[in-house]
């Protein structure tokens, strides 16, 4: 039987994966994007598990407004990095360095 | 029912439509030439509104089953964010048209990220509260990257990106347990499961994620990496927002969970801004000292700032909120003078934010030296100052509520963060003779900063009421 501690454990190990891969990531700012998406659709794994164990709408109607600001936010952030690496021309995370102190 | 819930939240709604209409009118007419009317439009628009919200007063409604709160706190609150938007906005103008940064969507931007924050210090539920703070965190996203052909504006925005993207996540993480354990997302609801059913670990859980990612916002230490990056690499009047109007609203969105969501367990959360507070204190005093650089000062002072503001908000009472909110009203006012002054230092036409630039600077605009004197003298707390008395209160609160040792902390963080504030005004009297900074005539960034310098010195009066106006705030949000 799957109940609710078992989603919550993949839920919480996909956000450390998450968290890890934005620290430990030393090649390129594109898995840091993909790594808060992973951060954020845990965060929805988390939702839609209390959702259906507290027999409450209140979480998937959560987890839509969270899907949504995950788009926004991931259209703002390749904008952003598009800008970065048109003065830069590279993308890595080694090169993020003009600021220092 | 809908109607009034509308009216309710009229001033939200409002600012959100002016944006969207004037991003119509920005892209389908002459684009940046339209840049300037937008600018004044919003800025006379958000001081319309916070004398609306001002004439609401004591007033306290709820809109939306309780997901929108509109009281005393959040009236005081929003009235010292929208002002500062305006004013630092208007400041900021000549600045942004000398470089060619005054593109029409700025202006938009800025009204975006303010009714995120309007929503974020109203919010009553997780729900409200992370749309919010992402409509905040998004607009201001692209605000600092605005002057896109800059290697340094884009690696701020960048860095402010991916450590905003960070904390959102973590905030959210926390707001999915407090849902799990509370079983509903409503401050009320929560508050109610706990003085029934007693703190669990989860919510504890919950509530020790939610204040790390809140306190990424309000840059508290140890999350404050972002803050000298983004504040050197923005173009300054973007530099001037950030410091000013996100700052009050993250922290009055952080008094309002605590109080609002988990005021019956005070020994809870306290501990966690306590700690909070004497790091930002200590971190943003000691790392300054060695910053050459005027704006990555000012990014280190306000870490520093921040963490006496949550001083107040540690003691876990109405005293300490009221001290809170007085010390934001006028740490905002101290930061407004002191970017004004900033947007003036230039050399040969260029900005310079060095502060070995400031040289002799008393000998060529007595007067700008002396306004900046005062705040300086201000911001680092030397009695008789008003800067003095916002640290006053908000220590007094914490010894009130037998956190003596924070307190004691404070006063120690302020006579090390003394040490850059007065370098400054060395400088500007005593130092050797360089080539001088260009002579701006620069009226309204000259009046402002004169207009701040003298509230420090006339407010030790009464501090124009603010004390009596956030003791009304405080107690509409503690009960």
């Amino acid at each position: 039987m799957v109940g609710l501690e078992h989603y919550l454990t993949v839920a919480a190990a996909l956000f450390v994966i998450g968290i890890f891969g934005i620290f430990l990531n030393r090649k390129n700012i594109i898995i840091i994007l993909m790594s808060i998406e992973l951060m954020l659709l845990a965060v929805n794994i988390n939702l839609i598990a209390f959702s259906s164990f507290l027999n409450d709408l209140v979480g998937q109607v959560f987890t839509m407004f969270v899907l949504t600001v995950a788009a926004a936010e991931a259209a703002i952030g390749l904008a952003i990095l598009v800008c970065f690496f048109r003065n830069r021309g590279t993308i890595d995370v080694e090169d993020v360095n003009v600021m220092k102190g | 029912m809908i109607a009034a819930d509308l009216y309710t939240a009229l001033p939200e709604i409002v600012l959100a439509l002016f944006a969207m209409a004037a991003l119509m009118v920005g892209v389908f007419g002459s684009k940046d030439k339209l840049a300037e009317p937008i600018l004044w439009a919003t800025a006379g628009l958000m001081v319309l509104l916070a004398l609306f919200v001002g004439s609401k007063g004591l007033e306290e409604q709820t809109a939306f089953n309780g997901m929108y709160l509109a009281d005393a706190f959040a009236h005081f609150s929003k009235m010292v964010i929208l002002i500062s938007a305006a004013v630092v906005m208007v400041m900021g103008q000549s600045y942004m048209a000398a470089r060619g940064l005054l593109k029409f969507e700025y202006p938009i931007l800025i009204a975006l990220s303010v009714v995120g924050m309007m929503l974020m210090v109203s919010a009553g539920d997780l729900i409200a509260l992370y749309m919010g703070l992402e409509l905040q965190s998004l607009a201001l996203y692209v605000i600092a990257t605005m002057n896109r052909d800059s290697q340094r504006s884009t690696e701020a925005g960048l860095k402010y990106f991916i450590l905003g993207a960070l904390a959102s996540g973590l905030l959210l993480y926390g707001a999915s347990l407090t849902y799990g354990y509370a079983g509903t997302t409503l401050f009320a609801g929560i508050i109610s499961t706990i003085s029934e059913d007693g703190m669990s670990i989860g919510l504890l859980m919950g509530l020790a994620f939610m204040l790390a990612g809140l306190a990424f916002k309000v840059s508290a230490v140890p999350f404050h990496m972002w803050t000298p990056d983004v504040y050197e690499g923005a173009p300054t009047p973007v530099t001037a927002f950030f410091a000013t109007a996100p700052k009050v609203a993250a922290m009055a969105l952080i008094a309002r969970v605590v109080h609002e969501a988990f005021g019956v367990v005070p020994g809870d959360w306290s501990q966690i801004i306590a700690f909070l507070a004497a790091a930002s204190m200590f971190v943003g005093a000691i790392a300054a000292i060695g910053q050459r650089d005027i704006k990555r000062l000012m990014a280190y002072s306000s870490i520093s700032h921040m963490g006496f503001a949550l001083v107040g908000l540690a003691a876990g009472t109405a005293q300490g909120v009221q001290g809170m909110l007085v010390y934001l009203a006028i740490y905002v006012t101290m930061n407004i003078g002191v970017f004004a002054f900033i947007l003036t230092m230039s050399r040969d036409g260029k900005p310079v934010t060095d502060i070995g630039s400031l040289r002799q600077y008393s000998k060529a605009e007595p007067l700008r030296a002396l306004a900046l004197l005062i705040l300086m003298f201000s911001l680092a707390g030397v009695p008789p100052l008003v800067g003095f008395f916002g640290k006053f209160y908000v220590l007094w609160a914490a010894v009130q509520a037998g956190l003596t040792w924070l307190a004691v902390a404070g006063g120690i963080a302020s006579v090390i963060g003394a040490f850059y504030y007065l370098r400054i005004v060395y400088y500007m009297y005593f130092g050797d003779e360089i080539e001088p900074l260009d002579h701006v005539r620069a009226p309204v960034q000259a009046s402002l900063l004169v207009a701040s310098a003298a509230i420090m010195v006339l407010g030790v009066i009464n501090l124009f009421g603010v004390e009596s106006a956030a003791s009304l705030a405080a107690n509409a949000l503690v009960r």
